[in-house]
């Protein structure tokens, strides 16, 4: 018996094997993983993580913004708002999709963030105070997140790399018209203008640790390169985008808040000054100005619409019904 | 009773005499619906002259295990392509 | 130009999209929040254009005091749960398509008119299939469904009386809205509400400038930054 056993379990692990080499193959061949594929059970976990987060932070998103659509000062300004958060609910739904095709619902992945187990960008933690913020985010948010996602467009898995090449190519709007608005307040009135700064100060921080913890506490990050769910590490991207924004800072007339940020000769980048990473892993905790009122908003909005979808579906069922009736009849 | 909706895929047509192409997928209560949450969804930028919506389970796709009985008798038919041809330089409109 | 009928069609329009707007971030499911933002953006487009035709668009949404104001009650009244938002866009789109249809030809309207009824056909429809899903969905949707008609029912005789510029015959367009709205209703197994659709208390209405009580906060909520900073461009 306990030979049959043995070349059963062999039969096994050769079949594991064949399969990693493949799936390795693959990845190594910068060949996409679709669904279907076999894939480690790790990378399908690592993935429907990553995309539910993605998702998450889309939908969440839309809060801070939406927070302003109706006071928007200009009706072209308020059209691009809500054309913006519009994007961001359709965001949120392509992601939904990309993780679907892991076997993961978005009823299963929205309980999920209701319940606080899964998380979205502590970005979205901090208020939209001003109007400016509106244009601080678009600058600063989207272009911390476009930095972040452009990559993602080659990543392995091929459902969340086309998602992500539809994100990239709509989003390009979206920093643009945040960087117009900053600029036209930055130009405008002495009121406008500190409107401008003051947004940026508040949100040049918060959008540098959007980049993730740095590469040596990162837990997650070797894995992901290694599977090339990721292509560049937390601390490369996180230079990338501030060498980025200082000289359109410069243009806009605007500072950014960090005394130590400065061109180093050397090393072709700018040095720029410490993190408060302590601040980071709080607002991650739940203790930043925002987590409980966006949570409770989106718990809200989710309970007070399943009578909604309840009733959507049951009248599916009565039509269906009434379709088998008449057919039978 | 349950408020899930099914999944659907989405099939959009970009321009007259393409044809349609997966465009990803959404969730509806029913047909009618769907092809107006993909209409939203998928062809906001003006991306698509028509829609096509298909419940995903009803759907069936070939195994990626089998991929190579499946689909290994097209890829020794080489004649099938243009290029398996060779045709002197300068003739036109081949 | 007479610029009333462009502020009238325009500030529906304007307030209507305000309103929907609201619904950002709130929406039952996603879908939605994607669909009921296409509207909203669409009559947005739509408030823009005819309130360009009357002046600055900017100075008139957001610089006119409340009684300036010249939109249907209909459309400014708040979004209450779902199902009030759809008998609201039902009562209105409907009401909405067959103007904009008679005016396809108006020297003044027409161009903007058959651009803008294609758009508010496809409004109509999403509030036609979403009344039949509350209507004939389940006793607590079809209850709320019933409950958002009867409450808007008192706004809509409103919509008929003649506006100075639209030359239109308003009896007739009145009669088919009636036909339709009915139509839809009763296949969504749902009453068609026995109020009345006007009376006394409407007299000097919406369009004359007489508005409900919570437009005054909407306005002030939309019009408090631009106000804050006089002069200034955004």
């Amino acid at each position: 018996m306990a030979t049959v056993t043995d070349a059963g379990q062999a039969a096994v692990d050769a079949a594991q094997a064949a399969h990693t080499a493949a799936f390795d193959a693959a990845v190594a061949a910068d060949e996409r993983i679709e669904p279907r594929d076999w894939m480690p059970d790790a990378y399908r976990a690592t993935l429907v993580r990553q995309i539910a987060q993605h998702a998450h932070s889309e939908i969440i998103g839309m809060q801070p913004e939406a927070n302003w659509i109706t006071r928007a000062p200009s009706l072209r300004r308020k059209a691009i708002l809500m054309a913006k958060v519009q994007d961001e609910a359709g965001h949120g739904l392509y992601l939904y999709s990309a993780a679907e095709t892991l076997g993961t619902s978005r009823e299963e992945l929205l309980d999920k963030l209701h319940a606080g187990r899964q998380k979205y960008s502590s970005i979205f933690n901090y208020p939209t105070l001003t109007w400016a913020d509106v244009g601080a985010i678009g600058w600063l948010v989207d272009g911390a997140a476009i930095t972040n996602q452009v990559p993602l467009c080659r990543c392995s898995y091929g459902p969340y790399a086309r998602a992500m090449v539809r994100i990239c190519k709509e989003e390009s709007f979206h920093q643009r018209q945040g960087y117009e608005l900053l600029l036209t307040l930055s130009r405008g009135t002495e009121a406008q203008h500190a409107m401008a700064q003051d947004a940026v100060d508040r949100w040049w921080w918060p959008s540098l640790m959007m980049f993730g913890p740095p590469d040596d506490e990162s837990s997650h990050s070797a894995q992901s390169m290694a599977w090339k769910i990721k292509r560049h590490s937390n601390d490369e991207l996180r230079q990338r985008f501030v060498d980025i924004c200082v000289p359109q800072a410069e243009a806009l007339g605007l500072t950014l808040p960090d005394p130590d940020l400065k061109w180093n000769e050397e090393r072709g980048q700018h040095d720029f000054g410490a993190i408060d990473w302590t601040e980071f892993w709080d607002v991650l905790k739940g203790n930043g100005p925002c987590n409980e009122q966006r949570i409770s908003q989106r718990r809200k909005a989710h309970d007070e619409g399943a009578w909604v979808r309840e009733a959507a579906a049951a009248h599916a069922a009565k039509k269906t019904a009434r379709n088998e009736q008449e057919a039978t009849a | 009773m349950s408020g899930d909706w099914p999944l659907w895929e989405v099939f959009v047509r970009s321009r007259r005499g393409l044809s349609h192409t997966h465009a990803g997928s959404l969730h509806a209560p029913d047909a009618e619906l769907a092809l107006r949450n993909a209409r939203d969804l998928y062809t906001r930028r003006s991306e698509g002259v028509s829609i096509w919506v298909v419940p995903s389970t009803a759907i069936t796709a070939s195994s990626p295990d089998e991929k190579d009985p499946f689909f290994e008798p097209a890829a020794d038919k080489p004649y099938r392509h243009p290029t398996f041809y060779e045709i002197p330089d300068g003739v036109k409109h081949l | 130009m007479d610029t009333g009928a462009a502020l009238a069609l325009g500030d529906d329009a304007l307030v209507l999209s305000h309103r929907l707007a609201e619904w950002a971030g709130h929406a039952p499911v996603l879908e939605e929040e994607v669909a009921l933002a296409n509207i909203a953006l669409d009559l947005l487009g739509q408030a823009r254009i005819l309130l360009s035709m009357a002046g600055d668009e900017d100075e008139l949404a957001y610089l006119r005091e409340e009684r300036a104001f010249r939109n249907l009650q209909l459309v400014e009244q708040p979004n209450g749960d779902f199902a009030h938002t759809i008998a609201r866009q039902l009562l209105f789109s409907t009401y909405q398509r067959f103007l904009y249809e008679a005016l396809a030809g108006d020297p003044v309207f027409g161009p903007l008119a058959v651009k803008a009824v294609k758009e508010v056909a496809y409004h109509q429809d999403h509030a036609e299939q979403w009344t039949l899903r509350l209507g004939d969905g389940t006793e607590e949707s079809q209850g709320r469904m019933q409950r958002g008609l009867d409450a808007l029912w008192r706004f809509t005789g409103e919509m008929f009386r003649p506006v100075e510029g639209l030359a239109l015959n308003w009896q007739k367009l009145e009669e088919r809205w009636l036909a339709s709205v009915t139509a839809v209703i009763e296949r969504a197994t749902l009453r068609v509400p026995g109020g009345p659709r006007t009376g006394a208390w409407a007299a000097g209405a919406g369009r004359e400038g007489l508005h409900t009580e919570s437009f005054g906060r909407m306005l002030a909520e939309m019009q408090h930054l631009h106000r804050s900073h006089p002069g200034a461009s955004w």
